[in-house]
């Protein structure tokens, strides 16, 4: 990270109009919090880029966008910018993607701290140095008070995907284990604390990271691996029954076979939530052949990122619905998309 | 209807207003423990109650608790013997 | 989890699943002729379906869901009523989220909220009061809903708002008791019942003898049960070993969190707060005598009905809604009819567009077979 020596030129604690108007102190704000953090190449409003990844035969560009709104902006085990930069990483990286470059859009709220800001773009600046990528475009624009809430962030991302590389959930057969790279839910359930309308505390913290460098290894060890998806909202239950429609077979889950944090279960023993259903910002499902099932646990057990990976079921031929869960009775449920919000219940 | 679980008494945070730190499964909520309150509050620190809705409705009877698992204990061996007896007779067929 | 993990026990739940086989072939039960057991709370019909146990049991046991579900039984009139009181500027409208979708005649409380209302969903009345101390210039109303298990929070809450002076809160109360609907139902002469799973949480309150008259007056055994599933499993056979037995009793299953006599500290709230309204309506049952409470003139400045002159303390008085055309959640209530014989099951009335209240809680029984494929799951697997 770049540690600016220069005196700062922003006066003013908080953002206001002015931040946004295109003169001077827009350009201090952008100079200052933005730029000279994440370094991006040359001056100009667009970036002009080269990786050899691309020169070889073969090789395909992957693109993906995506916008982040979060409340609040920052909890336990992150905050909004680390948020942007893990969500597009992993969308590019699930794809079989190398991610590249980054483009980063902020609409900031008037009113909001420059320290909190700050904070934001260090945390982007440190998780992209992790995933190893750069974040090499952005905009900023300024909105009145109540026309965001605080800052919204839109990153785009490009990467490579190497000659050879098709993963698709489409390519998913009967007979694939299906694994997810560690405990489910912690997102949801440090976001939900962290509002604090509930009034609930626990030591959770969001499982937001990048998983480009667990997939990587993941192909290496279990080169036939179909595809693979991160479990963002509506939790593991959306994201599987997204994949095994598109591929045409069931999934039965193993309900003992789910990795969940002792919290998380609590938490949804108290407010009747489904740890299904909630959300997941580091974590993905893997649709891997039979034979290679061990190999991909293991590589992924081996790394931070997949520590508490799991072989929680397998897909298997097209059934009724996409996707049913075995209890520990021996009972089966489907396993739904979620309609609307998850919210908490009493009955 | 009606969601309840049990959770552990860790702290009496307001005495006044009879408001006392629940924990279950290390998440933690300021709960209302007037329901079960029936001699000096800090009594309630290490109990075990029912929790619905931000209430303590119950102190968990843990006497029964363990009466009841008991009781379910000895159904499951009398079925594994039952089940054991099973696979004995279908062996024995088997040999036959 | 202490008190819940032993109660999940797969081993035990198989050796009570192979003796309620055993008693139910003792009674001769078969799946034509089933032995019909009503689990009277919404929380035991959505335990049956979260674990299966209704396709882990003998094919001769039949589970009849009752109408223990707060958010069902609430009539569209209501919600309208909600929305009314959540739409005045004025107020901040709190609720437990499982009423927060349940349509209205024109709205839901979700639909209400985009529409600009400030609606809240929280987790305890608790919390209500907490923010009328923080917005002492906004009306801060608590949707008081559900049977005995939740009265004694909205009354308590009332105490203690009465004990600060917190006048800017209130409660739009729609408590409901169980007896009343149980004896309506035993009264039907199309009922076809045969024992209870009785509700644990609410006997954790009232105690297990308002229920005797069941046994008494009907001759029909209940079980007070508990939540989880071997609670569940064992509560089935001990009705249906006092079917073998040809007894009718009151039994109580979840003697570690239910007293004999109930809690004395919130019965004694309720008493104090509330007094019962001389009928009040059901979704599906229509009106029961002496089936809702009101708030006592006491707590009138407690009173969101008063305080705003809504429901039945409108002047000039409330007419019932009827149900939406093709609606037929009052068949399935009484059961008369399963979720699935409805015509608009999955068709006009899924989770996505609830047509009925039964399909909007995820302790209605419809939801239910549809979210947990109780239904979908034989029904297409059989096609």
């Amino acid at each position: 990270m770049n540690m600016s020596a220069k005196p700062s030129r922003l006066r003013d604690a908080r953002v206001t109009l002015a931040h946004g108007g295109g003169g001077r102190a827009m350009r201090d704000l952008i100079e200052e919090v933005f730029t000279d953090v994440f370094q991006p190449p040359g001056s100009e409003d667009q970036a002009r880029l080269m990786d050899a990844a691309l020169q070889e035969p073969g090789a395909r560009l992957a693109f993906t966008t995506d916008s982040f709104v979060v409340t609040p902006v920052e909890f336990p085990g992150g905050d909004i910018g680390k948020l942007a930069v893990c969500g597009t990483v992993n969308d590019l990286a699930v794809g079989g993607a190398k991610p590249l470059w980054l483009s980063a859009a902020f609409i900031i709220e008037e009113g909001t701290e420059i320290a909190l800001l700050r904070r934001i773009v260090a945390s982007m600046a440190r998780e992209a140095a992790a995933a190893g990528v750069r974040i090499v475009t952005g905009d900023t624009k300024v909105v009145g008070r109540g026309a965001c809430d605080t800052v919204f962030i839109t990153t785009s991302g490009v990467g490579v995907i190497p000659a050879g590389r098709d993963m698709a959930a489409e390519d998913i057969r009967e007979g694939d284990v299906v694994l997810v790279n560690g405990v489910l839910g912690d997102h949801g359930a440090t976001i939900l604390a962290a509002r604090g309308d509930l009034a609930l505390s626990t030591p959770l913290e969001s499982d937001c990271q990048s998983l480009n460098h667990l997939i990587e290894a993941v192909l290496a060890a279990a080169p036939g691996t179909r595809a693979a998806r991160d479990a963002t909202r509506g939790g593991l239950a959306s994201t599987l029954n997204e994949m095994a429609e598109a591929a045409g077979v069931t999934v039965t889950l193993e309900e003992e076979a789910l990795p969940l944090r002792a919290e998380v279960k609590g938490m949804c023993e108290i407010l009747g939530l489904d740890p299904l259903y909630l959300a997941n910002e580091g974590t993905l499902a893997l649709f891997v052949p039979a034979d290679q099932a061990q190999a991909a646990l293991e590589a992924m057990q081996a790394m931070d990122a997949g520590r508490t990976a799991a072989i929680v079921g397998r897909a298997g031929p097209r059934g009724p619905v996409p996707v049913v869960l075995r209890t520990a009775f021996g009972g089966q449920r489907i396993v739904d998309m979620l309609v609307g919000e998850q919210l908490p219940r009493i009955c | 209807m009606c969601l309840g679980i049990p959770g552990q008494i860790t702290a009496i945070t307001d005495a006044a207003r009879q408001m006392g730190m629940a924990e279950v499964s290390g998440v933690r909520r300021e709960v209302s423990l007037a329901p079960v309150v029936t001699g000096p509050l800090e009594d309630l620190v290490g109990e075990w109650v029912l929790i619905h809705v931000g209430f303590a409705m119950a102190v968990i009877d843990e006497h029964e608790a363990a009466e009841t698992l008991e009781a379910l204990r000895s159904l499951g061996e009398a079925q594994e013997a039952l089940d054991q007896m099973a696979e004995g007779d279908r062996a024995l067929a088997g040999r036959g | 989890m202490r008190y819940v993990e032993e109660f999940r026990d797969p081993k035990a739940a198989k050796a009570l699943i192979a003796a309620i086989g055993a008693m139910a072939d003792r009674l001769g039960a078969t799946k034509a002729e089933p032995v019909r057991i009503m689990e009277i709370c919404g929380g035991h019909t959505h335990a049956i379906f979260r674990y299966g146990l209704d396709k882990l049991v003998h094919e001769g046991i039949e589970f009849i869901h009752g109408p223990g579900c707060p958010v069902c039984v609430l009539p569209m009139a209501r919600v309208d009523e909600c929305v009314e009181i959540a739409e005045k500027p004025e107020v901040i409208f709190t609720t437990f989220g499982d009423a927060m979708r349940v349509p209205g005649t024109k709205k839901s409380l979700l639909q209400a909220k985009a529409d600009g209302a400030d609606v809240r969903t929280v987790y305890s009345p608790l919390d209500a009061l907490e923010l009328a101390r923080r917005n002492p210039d906004r009306e801060v109303v608590f949707f008081g809903l559900g049977f005995e298990t939740t009265t004694p929070s909205t009354a308590l809450s009332i105490q203690q708002a009465a004990r600060e002076g917190l006048t800017n809160f209130s409660v739009f109360c729609n408590h409901i008791t169980v007896p009343p609907p149980i004896k309506a139902l035993l009264d039907d002469p199309y009922m076809l019942l045969d024992g209870f799973v009785g509700p644990g949480h609410v006997s954790m309150v009232i105690g297990i003898h308002p229920l005797d008259f069941v046994a008494q007056d009907y001759g029909k055994p209940l079980v007070v049960a508990g939540f989880e599933p071997l609670d569940l499993l064992q509560s089935v056979l001990m009705v249906l070993t006092q079917l073998a037995e040809g007894r009718a009793e009151i039994e109580n299953q979840y003697a570690r969190v239910v007293p004999e006599h109930g809690n004395a500290v919130s019965l004694a709230a309720i008493e104090d707060v509330y007094e019962k309204r001389p009928s009040f309506e059901w979704r599906g049952l229509g009106e029961i005598d002496a089936s809702g409470l009101r708030i006592r003139a006491a707590y009138r400045p407690w009173d969101a009905e008063e305080k705003f002159g809504i429901g039945y303390a409108k002047a000039g008085g409330r007419a019932p809604t009827p149900e939406p055309e093709g609606c037929a959640c009052g068949s399935v209530m009484t059961g008369r009819m399963k979720p699935t014989q409805c015509p608009q099951f999955g068709r006009g009335c899924t989770p996505d567009t609830p047509l009925g209240a039964l399909m909007v809680s995820s302790e209605g029984a419809c939801a239910a077979y549809w979210t947990y494929g109780g239904a979908r799951l034989s029904v297409e697997a059989a096609e």
